[in-house]
């Protein structure tokens, strides 16, 4: 199974993501920007980071890359795609997902130790994990206030297109604590905490985060 | 203004110059003509007013700093040695790690968010520049009290800055430290502190070899941003009514820079550059004169086609600017088209400027004209040295006089408050509203961070190879005994290694003075230097580089001596590091190292305003004693948990260790109030589980260091003899200062 994992320009976790999937028992396969090519992968990710700056806004210019062209057109047919932190923004940004992610409510980065509740395990990157299964993974961004306007989060909620909600004390000012959505589809998903910091008890708060790699990987055996 | 020219400047050779706004004393200036033989001609004026500031040229420091390289150990470990832009220490497995922490001061103080911003950028070029990936950064800060208003303005824009840089380069922030003092008032310190690693062979230095090579100068465009920064800045002391500085403050753009490093890496892994500089205090002055002098001397340079952001500046202007995120490399010709072409990959902006001569002087021209003609050795190394006159300040004597007694708890509830207390005071208290602002986890080879005692990253994911790095500087300390206090800084900063299991191996240092104009602070910094060559020297621990901050100091008040120690170690296997505190019930708690009885320069004499007293005598073989056996036990899978004892002892490293995990601990001790609140150096806190007691006691005899039970873990509150404190309330205590402070 290869999972390619995007470069832009500021693209800061892409190395994590990359050991990730690794660690999932997949082959992480590199995918550069500049190049409107997937090279055979069968599911992407767009890692964390501050690509171009989040200059504009985050992930604005991005959206544009040469690589996104072939991207959104194989993710419209079905293929896997998860979008972390910065990601996330790309996706929002690319209109793969609805809604934009803003400052954080108190204006200050945060990176914290963040406990999440996976609510929808039945997306290509989230049926590792059981329904409402809680788990940490690092959180760590400027720019992670979910927000939409009333009848996108009704349609969210209705179709339990949110795959995870922080608990506890709202980190950011997510509308209704979101810390992830998915398309309609379940195989497009947008996430503001980064499991990929979390697959090693060494490195990072604990290993909850793996089941988001180990997820994509049973979903394409399927 | 028409161009001033070489012919110019021998045809009109009384022509008056501004030297003195420059900031060059009148005898500098006298000799800049000797050298030349004539006067300089503005640019070449420029040059060296930068490059001979205090900040460039150490002039005042000089003659003290020589004694690293005469007190220096003999070691096989250092690669690269002090005079380049970092040094290099082999770690072992073909790795070799560049590490040195630097000032920014002053532009902080001026422009808090980009001051402490272009600090982190400035180092990390600096470790870049060796070739080497750079892989975390920490920040050591120092401010004025934590309730002072002008703090509440400096310190968010400080951490915000040191923040936002560092994150968006996607490199983990390991540690460092935040005290608070009134000397720091008007002068805070931000220190910043790079780690890199590499292979042995692609270490790079800054030279410009070979007749006909190409002079590179890539990344940003240069504009008209921290003109003279470094000559105007950080070499003049702030006076309290002066106008406004904010124009030689530099402005940062983290994201050119990590472009930069990406390109950069992919260059140096393709062999493409003879030698390599980057542009920082003084900018192109600094970058083409240390060249040049890494070489044979020969360089020709049009400044004409330097890439500007604002076409409007003047020669001068573009040899000063201090635009951040530029690099100068040499590269030969046969190479420099797949240079560009990885440029070009990275949208990083590359011009050829200039080329290695096989001459002796480095030429710069402006538009065909020849404005700089000089011995790049003149401007870049041999700039004036000053042997100033020292005196040891009368202070001394008096402090030492001084009787520290603070009031010590005796009863149940005086223990409860005081320990309340401590978790709560700010140079104590939590720092996570600080450390939440940096990114710890992005790599993914962060094994310790804030608040462990030292930052410790992964460099080999197959073998497990590490690095532990700490910083450490005990101003108080150093105020009543300067010679004593720069030993006691290496030695804990060495310690703080140690609990983690790593051995200390290099040492990197940022002295950080007020003026060194005054004979008692200079005093100050010639006893540190000797006191922390010595120490050194006795430790078996190489001085890699380091950088010097004078003028510290707003009108006559000085900062404390703040000598900022970065010590760093390697551990072979960073799965079996010990951690700084433990996850289970029922473990033995013991204290390595005796306590006694002086509280002089310590939090609690602190916070209850007594500064005086006699500082402790470092005592470096007992020191290095603990440190082997702390690396033994490490070895040996004794320790379950390891803490140092610092600033706040006892009371504080208990408090950290309890709250680490949620689990408590109860203590009996004797005397409890100067148990609790002593900081004699030399102390750890190490738990173990009942079956290992008997291999603790063996190894601290065989060591020669006390060892004392003091108690057990477990529990869901902190019992010291009969004062019973719930973890709840020591955790609002200790959490609830900076949140309130600074929201």
């Amino acid at each position: 199974m290869k999972i390619g994992v995007v470069t832009f320009p500021g693209t800061l976790d892409d190395r994590d993501a990359a050991r990730a999937v690794r660690y999932a028992g997949g082959e992480a396969v590199a995918l550069w920007h500049d190049d409107a090519e997937l090279k055979g992968v069968d599911a992407v990710i767009l890692p964390g980071g501050f690509s171009y700056g989040d200059y504009l806004r985050c992930g604005a210019i991005s959206r544009f890359s040469p690589v996104m062209e072939p991207l959104i057109a194989a993710a419209m047919g079905g293929m896997p795609l998860l979008g972390i932190c910065n990601g996330f923004q790309v996706l929002a940004e690319a209109h793969l997902i609805p809604g934009a992610l803003t400052r954080n409510q108190h204006l200050h980065f945060l990176c914290t130790d963040q406990k999440i509740r996976i609510e929808n395990n039945n997306t290509a990157w989230t049926n590792s994990y059981t329904k409402d299964q809680e788990i940490v993974i690092p959180l760590k961004n400027g720019e992670g206030s979910y927000q939409c306007d009333d009848e996108t989060l009704k349609m969210l909620e209705g179709e339990g297109r949110i795959i995870a909600r922080y608990v506890g004390e709202n980190p950011n000012g997510s509308r209704n604590l979101i810390a992830g959505i998915s398309n309609e589809r379940g195989n497009i998903v947008g996430l503001m905490p980064h499991p990929e910091h979390a697959i090693d008890a060494l490195t990072g708060p604990g290993v909850d985060g793996l089941g988001f790699f180990t997820s994509v990987l049973k979903a394409m055996v399927k | 203004m028409s161009l001033d020219t070489v012919a110019k400047a021998k045809a009109n050779p009384d022509t008056p110059q501004p030297f003195a706004e420059l900031g060059l004393k009148p005898d500098e200036y006298a000799s800049i003509k000797e050298i030349l033989g004539r006067r300089p001609t503005s640019s070449e004026l420029a040059m060296y007013s930068v490059m001979w500031s205090e900040h460039c040229s150490y002039k005042s420091s000089k003659v003290h700093l020589k004694q690293f390289g005469e007190k220096a150990v003999k070691t096989d470990a250092l690669l690269v040695g002090i005079g380049e832009n970092a040094g290099v220490v082999d770690v072992g497995q073909g790795y070799a790690v560049t590490f040195k922490v630097e000032s920014h001061n002053h532009p902080s103080f001026i422009e808090p968010y980009q001051g402490a911003a272009t600090g982190v950028g400035g180092i990390v070029r600096d470790i870049l520049t060796m070739g080497a990936r750079p892989i975390a950064v920490m920040d050591p800060l120092r401010f004025g009290p934590a309730d002072a208003p002008d703090t509440r303005r400096v310190l968010p824009g400080i951490v915000a800055g040191v923040g936002g840089y560092g994150n968006c380069l996607g490199l983990p922030n390991i540690g460092g430290e935040v005290v608070f003092d009134e000397t720091y008032l008007g002068n805070p310190l931000v220190n910043a502190l790079c780690v890199g690693v590499m292979k042995h062979s692609d270490i790079k230095l800054a030279k410009a070899a070979g007749a006909g090579n190409l002079v590179v100068l890539y990344g940003a465009k240069t504009g008209g941003d921290g003109i003279g920064g470094v000559s105007v800045l950080a070499s003049e002391t702030f006076e309290s009514k002066g106008p406004a500085k904010r124009p030689a403050v530099q402005v940062g753009d983290p994201f050119v820079e990590k472009v930069l490093i990406e390109c950069s890496l992919e260059i140096f892994a393709e062999d493409l550059v003879v030698g390599i500089q980057d542009l920082g205090g003084a900018g192109l002055s600094c970058a083409t004169s240390e060249l040049a002098s890494g070489g044979s001397g020969g360089m020709k340079v049009q400044l004409d086609k330097v890439p500007l952001r604002d076409p409007s500046l003047s020669p001068e202007e573009i040899l000063m600017s201090e635009s951040q995120e530029r690099m100068c490399a040499i590269v030969e010709p046969s190479k420099i088209d797949r240079f560009l072409e990885i440029c070009k990959k990275w949208d990083v902006t590359s011009t050829v400027i200039g080329e290695v001569t096989d001459g002796t002087h480095l030429e710069i021209t402006f538009n065909g004209e020849l404005i700089v003609d000089v011995p790049p050795r003149t401007v870049a190394h041999d700039g004036p040295v000053y042997n100033r006159p020292l005196a040891q300040p009368d202070y001394i004597n008096q402090v030492a006089k001084e009787v520290i007694n603070p009031p010590l708890p005796t009863t149940a509830a005086e223990i409860k408050s005081t320990m309340l207390k401590v978790a709560g005071t700010p140079n104590l208290a939590d720092k996570s509203w600080i450390t939440d602002q940096y990114d710890r986890y992005v790599q993914g080879n962060t094994i310790q961070s804030q608040p462990d005692d030292s930052g410790m990253v992964r460099i080999d994911e197959k073998t497990h190879l590490g690095v532990a790095v700490a910083t450490d500087a005990n101003a108080n300390w150093s105020y009543l005994n300067p010679y004593e206090g720069a030993k006691l800084a290496l030695a804990e900063a060495a310690r703080n290694i140690a609990t983690a299991g790593a051995k200390p191996l290099a040492v990197t240092n940022c002295l950080n003075f007020g003026s060194p104009e005054d004979p008692g602070v200079m005093w100050q910094f010639a006893e540190t230097v000797r006191g922390l060559a010595d120490g050194c020297l006795e430790m078996g621990l190489p001085v890699t580089g380091g950088n010097v901050s004078f003028y510290n100091q707003t009108g006559t008040v000085a900062i404390l001596p703040t000598p900022v120690i970065g010590v760093l170690g390697v551990i072979d296997d960073v799965r079996t590091r010990t951690p700084m505190s433990f996850k289970d019930a029922g473990l033995e708690l013991f204290l390595l190292g005796a306590t006694d009885e002086n509280l002089s320069g310590s939090e609690w004499a602190y916070i209850h305003g007594m500064r005086g007293g006699i500082a402790p005598t470092a005592d470096l073989q007992r020191e290095m004693r603990l440190i082997e056996l702390l690396v033994a036990g490490n070895k040996s899978a004794l320790f379950t948990a390891a803490h140092d004892l610092s600033q706040g002892g006892l009371a504080i490293s208990l408090i950290e260790m309890v709250l680490r995990h949620n689990v408590g601990a109860t203590i009996a001790i004797d005397k409890p109030g100067i148990s609790l609140l002593s900081e004699t150096p030399g102390r750890v806190v190490v738990a173990v589980t009942s079956a290992k007691v008997d291999e603790l006691e063996n190894l601290a005899g065989k060591h020669s260091i006390p060892l004392s039970k003091i108690g057990a873990t477990g529990g869901d509150s902190l019992v010291i003899n009969d004062a019973t404190i719930s973890l709840d309330e020591l955790r609002t205590a200790h959490t609830e200062t900076f949140k309130k402070l600074f929201g």
